[in-house]
């Protein structure tokens, strides 16, 4: 903070802070009473704490460590009495969470971040424009997070025991990824995902990417049509095309075969790789093409050594689309395929429909952990070759 | 180039590998617990002595009339034995769906001689239909939110005053409606016949409709064990083996309530149309797989009676608990005091209707 900012007013603590605590503190309570059955004196409770809480902060504790600590230890020690350990942990983060509010609102920190000619109606914009991103992120995340934990029931059902809920180490087991790992029916079908998904990855990638690059050459005729008629497999609902493509593999014999799953799929992946592709194709130089021809290179040198490499992370986008799309996929395979190509999806559709099994919670956390490592390493892979072409990663 | 080759050297990999010289039967199945147990006591020992057959298995058996059907149009029937309910059964037997079974020439008589079609007795009930086990629903409840007093009749799933709370409920009107009668103050041998009547079944859903807003929906017969462990609902009606399997192998706050538990039967069908040398590989699996012996082991792994007379003093212990597992069948004498008796005809004439009422009668 070099610039020196122009001071800000103390905001009322009356007419503002307090309000505003009263706010958070009658969300905050409601949560935690409705947890508890009694939603109505929960409100009540948070609004007196919260008010009395940013009250406290801002006039007596100018220090916000000792104000943030104390709150979350006070918080603590209160949950712990009252509930317990699980009562111990949320009073921590209520406190840590509360506090910071209230630091936050009576020191004017959040115009922070907003420019200082912004007025009232802009400062609330903005901050509410944060809060809003910041619950959309929480409602996308919670319930990949609620997963996680549950996967390490010890009892063989959807529920936070007692014992889970009081961090008993008895109350957590691997047993789920065990059985993962021991039971013939999911290796058989996790093994049936790995030989089905890479080979239909290949295949859409390599249709989709030459799809793409015929379609964006000018002279092609019909261009557009030939294009709806390739995304479509991505617009028409899945059960038609599932459908479709049933008694059209029976009458060919692809039906119940690795093949037949594997085209289908492909068939799915296509549309994803003729985005991405067509989508890089558009800022890929023409004249380079030319200028390789006028070099002596054939058109198939010229694809490999020029073309290839400048729209390869639409490639690779691509074909992660089409690699998910057939990992994921549970409809189509439900018709095309027989019992002996059972995927992970089927697996676990059936898992769920029959027996609800907390072992489809772990290999639910297992893909979880797979998907973040595969889009990691493909991002950093990709920053490492715009780096290495000296280019900045974008 | 390099491409191709791989590409045509892996798909010769995989043709060769199917063309092996064993043969694989599909059979299809409810998974779970259920399809374990046929795994154990039909499967794995018929394996044991066959190594050319593979057994493989498919948890479909939830739409395998839909998916004969589309089977039968397309041309090409990829199950070789399909595990169903009566009601099931009926339809495919109807449609051609299913082989005609001689069941004396077909199935092995029991050890002291007596033909299949007199030890299966009663629950043969239609020409397709191979059967297996007898079932029931029934309900379970939770003994510590039922106060001193537990249930002890159907009719207390109808009393909210007594036991307030949720209960779980099979989304379809069979069984239910037959329960709201009962419970409404029909005797048990008249229900069908109130049933019959526009004024009966307004009557079964006036009944049902007092505790409407405390019901809890079920279609998997998996979710009442969880909706009870989790303590969402005070009782629910599920199959007898999963609440045995909830009771005895989770060991879950859980007790039985078997009055007016509802038979059901379940067993296999032959899909119509295999090629000859595949149904002769199945009809001889299943002479072993229903035979007497096989069909008192499979009671070692789930609480269901089996469907043959001769089998019932064969039953034994629980494979892994090591308990007695007679008391714990719908049919032990002790759980048998007050059963219904579902009537298939009955259904297979007004389940459409019925259907359609319950669906419209649940919107409301």
């Amino acid at each position: 903070m070099s610039i020196a900012r122009p001071e800000i007013p103390t905001p009322s603590l009356m007419g503002f802070t307090l309000p505003i605590m009263a706010i958070a503190g009658a969300f905050t309570g409601y949560v935690v009473g409705t947890a508890h059955g009694t939603p109505v004196p929960g409100v009540v409770i948070g609004i007196v704490v919260a008010v009395a809480l940013g009250y406290v902060l801002a006039q007596f504790v100018p220090d916000r460590r000792i104000g943030r600590l104390g709150t979350a230890a006070l918080a603590g020690i209160t949950g712990m009495a009252l509930v317990g350990t699980s009562g111990l942990i949320a009073g921590i983060l209520i406190g840590l969470v509360l506090s910071w509010f209230a630091y936050w609102l009576s020191s004017g920190d959040y115009r922070a971040s907003v420019p200082v000619y912004a007025t009232a109606g802009d400062v609330l914009w903005h901050n509410s424009f944060k809060f809003v991103c910041g619950l959309i992120f929480f409602f996308l995340i919670a319930p990949i997070v609620v997963v996680l934990p549950l996967s390490f029931n010890a009892e063989n059902f959807f529920t936070f025991t007692p014992k889970m809920l009081a961090l008993d180490p008895e109350g957590y087991s691997l047993k789920h990824y065990r059985d993962f790992f021991t039971n013939s029916d999911w290796q058989g079908a996790l093994w049936n995902s790995i030989r089905i998904a890479p080979v239909a990855t290949l295949l859409s990638v390599s249709f989709g990417t030459l799809a793409a690059i015929g379609l964006s050459q000018s002279h092609v005729p019909f261009r557009r049509a030939i294009m709806a008629i390739l995304i479509s497999p991505m617009i028409v609902p899945l059960i038609i095309s599932a459908a479709g493509m049933y008694f059209f593999y029976s009458r060919i014999g692809l039906q119940g075969t690795y093949w037949g799953v594997v085209l289908a799929h492909a068939a799915l992946g296509i549309p994803f790789v003729i985005i991405t592709v067509t989508a890089t194709l558009v800022g890929f130089d023409r004249s380079l093409t030319r200028a390789a021809a006028n070099m002596g290179a054939g058109p198939i040198r010229t694809f490999f050594k020029v073309q290839m490499p400048l729209i390869l992370p639409g490639v690779i986008s691509g074909a992660l689309f089409a690699f998910i799309t057939s990992f994921d996929e549970v409809v189509v395979v439900l018709f095309v395929g027989s019992a002996g190509q059972k995927t992970l999806p089927w697996q676990m559709f059936t898992g769920l429909r029959e027996q609800i099994s907390p072992t489809i919670l772990a290999v639910a956390a297992i893909l979880v952990a797979f998907s973040i490592i595969l889009l990691t390493t493909v991002e950093i892979l990709r920053r490492r070759s715009e780096r290495l072409r000296g280019m900045s990663p974008s | 180039m390099k491409l191709m080759n791989t590409l045509l050297a892996t798909s010769t990999l995989a043709l060769s590998a199917g063309a092996a010289s064993a043969i694989d039967l599909t059979m299809v199945s409810w998974g779970g617990a259920y399809q374990h147990s046929q795994l154990k006591a039909y499967a794995e020992p018929y394996m044991a002595e066959h190594p050319d057959v593979n057994i493989i298995w498919d948890e479909s058996s939830a739409e395998a009339v839909a998916k004969l059907r589309a089977m039968n149009e397309a041309g090409n029937i990829s199950w070789d034995l399909v595990d169903v309910t009566v009601s099931d059964s009926i339809r495919l037997c109807d449609e051609g769906l299913a082989k005609e079974i001689d069941f004396d020439e077909a199935l092995a008589p029991a050890p002291d001689g007596t033909p299949a079609s007199e030890d299966f007795g009663s629950t043969l009930v239609n020409d397709c239909f191979i059967p297996q086990i007898v079932y029931s629903t029934t309900f379970g409840y939770r003994t510590d939110l039922v106060g001193d007093t537990p249930p002890t009749t159907v009719c207390d799933v109808f009393d909210l005053e007594k036991y307030p709370g949720k209960r779980a409920l099979q989304k379809r009107p069979i069984d239910n409606v037959e329960w709201a009668l009962y419970c409404d103050g029909v005797a048990k041998d008249e229900i069908y016949d109130v049933l019959g009547t526009e004024e009966g079944q307004a009557r079964a859903f006036a009944k049902l409709d007092t505790i409407k807003d405390q019901v809890v929906w079920w279609s998997a017969g998996a979710e009442t064990p969880q909706l009870l462990a989790d303590g969402e609902v005070v009782m629910g009606s599920t199959f007898n083996g999963r609440l045995f399997s909830a009771i005895a192998e989770q060991n879950q706050p859980i007790a039985m309530l078997w009055d007016m538990q509802s038979y059901d039967i379940d067993g296999w069908i032959v899909p119509a149309g295999l090629a000859a040398e595949r149904e002769a590989v199945v009809m001889d699996f299943l002479k072993f797989a229903t035979d007497t012996q096989r069909l008192a082991d499979q009671a070692k792994y789930i609480s269901y009676g089996p469907a043959r007379a001769s089998s019932a003093p064969l039953v034994g212990k629980h494979a892994d608990l090591g308990i007695e597992m007679a008391p714990h069948m719908p049919t032990d004498p002790a759980n048998a005091g007050n059963p219904h008796f579902y009537d298939y005809g009955w259904w297979a004439d007004n389940r459409d209707d019925l259907d359609a009422k319950f669906q419209a009668w649940l919107a409301q």
